[in-house]
């Protein structure tokens, strides 16, 4: 009879090919580091040896420069003289209070509109031919308007990020489950428990997703504004085109980029944390 | 003991006086698509009659299994129970009042269980029972919560959300969902057609526990003939849609408790089962026959 012989000892099951050094993740990294690494070797290559356009800074002087801003933030010489961290919290300060109002507007105005298809059909042209209006062509109305640079920059992130919100919000509520609503139907919940116990909830994943595209044109928009308006990470960057300095144009793109990704990063986490197993 | 099919169509005037929930006549026809733009569109639609005429009478603490075709109109019989669709003609009576709409009196479990997914299982429950009871003190809904979990064998798994548990505990939960409101009626539309069929098996044992323990009326719409042979007392067999009515209703004599093993031993079980599938093997041949000479 063919039995299996038993085996002395642990069984022994062949490992996987890759050894923990050399996993997915690994080669990732490994890939990441060769690649950066290239990118500043030609880079530097080709600047020194000059088949750039003329005055191209270095990847070494860049670098310096990053480490430079980075290390010397917060100085104050004067509006054309000041540390990036300002910068950075000017803009970001202008983000906070435009978005945050842009969605204290959007979700429950998003909601109403989800909740009812008459007032969608209502109010859907006005959605939808102010959503492609570039947000710098509201820059005069608001110069105008408001008279203050400041309130302007705040006004333009406010009519940028307010459009992906309230679209995603109303179609996240007009499209939850109905087998939820159901549920509540037949335990006879009223309209009011029924919207905050089940319609938000239902449509939270699709409301945190149009907040993180909010944030995103948030973000984008703030930079061309500002160089428009003076102080701001968009202001030093068109203070630095007056300058001809690139070397620092270039260290504010890296850190536009950076801290553009740090919020994209909280607000993925927050959608995973609404999901509950339900794919965004 | 031979099979005896109760009424295939029951007179008007022999309405049961002591049923809790009557059906009377009842039509329901989805309106089609006849306004001016689909006419213009040319999606002009016809209208659809899902159930004639059907008539039906279910007393209090009687297992009711309603069996048919597929597509033949028994959701949307169910649903007209639960009030969440309205009757085109005739009535539904629930204990002698015509039903307005949903309410917590019947209790709905859900082919697809519908749980909230954000919410924890214990706080599916504890949704339902705090939205039908307002008033209870937070004590009184704990301890409902808690014995209806219990009841359905989910302790341990209280604090865990629909995705992390199985098909099974899902309908488990959906069960302890509309059990704890204490409904007078349970609905049940295809409450185990998600589940395999080990899962299935389980969750009928478990069921039949469960209303062994309270007795209370249940309606179940299923597709499987073993299913209802195992837990009703009474059979409804519709016909084929459109224009559905109710074909035969049979009584269940089994004694109770049931278990598996031993309704089969039962004398009417093989001619009930026979009766069954004859009956759904000509209601879907002609369902499929329509369906080829449709198209």
């Amino acid at each position: 009879m063919a039995v299996s012989k038993p085996t002395i000892g642990a069984p022994y099951y062949e490992s996987e090919k890759e050894s923990p050094f050399f996993s997915e993740n690994v080669r990732a990294f490994l890939l990441f580091v060769g690649s950066l690494a290239v990118f500043l070797l030609l880079w530097e290559l080709g600047a020194r040896s000059g088949i750039f356009a003329r005055g191209m800074p270095t990847a070494t002087k860049t670098l310096e420069e990053l480490w430079w801003w980075i290390t010397h933030p917060f100085f104050n010489n004067g509006p054309n003289d000041l540390g990036i961290g300002w910068n950075l919290l000017i803009s970001l300060r202008r983000v906070a209070i435009g978005y945050t109002l842009a969605s204290l507007v959007a979700v429950p105005l998003g909601i109403l509109i989800g909740i009812s298809p008459i007032a969608r059909k209502g109010f859907n042209p006005y959605v939808q031919l102010l959503k492609p209006i570039s947000p710098l062509a509201w820059l005069p109305l608001g110069l105008y308007i408001l008279r203050d640079s400041e309130q302007t920059g705040v006004f333009i992130i406010f009519i940028s990020s307010i459009w992906p919100t309230l679209i995603n919000t109303s179609l996240g509520v007009a499209n939850v489950n109905k087998d939820y609503l159901e549920v509540a139907e037949t335990l006879g919940a009223s309209r009011l428990r029924t919207i905050f116990k089940v319609i938000i909830p239902a449509a939270l994943p699709s409301i945190v997703a149009g907040l993180r595209i909010s944030m995103g044109i948030a973000w984008l928009v703030i930079v061309a504004a500002e160089m428009l308006l003076g102080t701001g990470l968009g202001y030093f960057i068109w203070n630095e085109w007056n300058n001809l300095y690139i070397p620092n144009i270039l260290v504010a793109i890296f850190i536009i980029g950076l801290v553009g990704l740090i919020l994209d990063s909280i607000f993925a986490a927050f959608e995973k944390f609404v999901a509950f197993g339900r794919n965004s | 003991m031979s099979v005896v099919p109760v009424n295939s169509v029951t007179p008007a005037d022999t309405y049961s006086p002591t049923a809790q929930l009557s059906l009377r006549n009842v039509t329901k026809v989805f309106h089609g698509k006849k306004d001016l733009f689909s006419q213009l569109a040319g999606k002009r639609t016809k209208d659809f009659v899902a159930i004639e005429d059907i008539s039906l009478d279910i007393e209090p603490n009687t297992f009711v299994s309603i069996i048919g075709p597929s597509g033949c109109g028994k959701s949307t019989l169910l649903n007209m129970i639960a009030g969440l669709s309205d009757t085109t003609a005739g009535q539904i009576l629930f204990n002698d009042q015509p039903i307005a709409g949903p309410g917590p009196d019947r209790g709905m479990v859900f082919q697809n269980y519908a749980l909230m997914p954000w919410m924890t299982v214990e706080e599916n429950v504890r949704f339902a029972v705090e939205t039908v009871y307002p008033k209870w003190a937070a004590k009184q809904v704990n301890r409902t919560v808690k014995e209806h979990i219990q009841l359905v064998g989910l302790v341990g798994a209280e604090k865990k959300h629909p995705h992390e548990i199985s098909g099974g505990m899902r309908q488990r939960v959906g069960i302890a969902r509309a059990l704890a409101i204490s409904p007078q009626i349970l609905l049940m539309d295809e409450p185990f057609g998600a589940l395999d069929a080990l899962t299935r098996g389980f969750l009928q044992d478990e069921i039949e526990r469960i209303w062994e323990q309270q007795r209370k009326t249940v309606i179940m719409i299923t597709h499987s003939i073993d299913e209802a042979l195992l837990l009703s007392d009474r059979i409804v067999m519709m016909t084929r849609g459109p224009a559905a009515r109710v074909d035969e209703i049979l009584d269940v004599p089994f004694p109770r408790p049931r278990n598996r093993e031993t309704i089969e031993q039962h004398p009417a079980y093989h001619s009930l089962k026979a009766e069954m599938e004859s009956h759904l093997f000509r209601e879907t041949r002609a369902v499929e026959a329509a369906r080829i000479n449709k198209s």
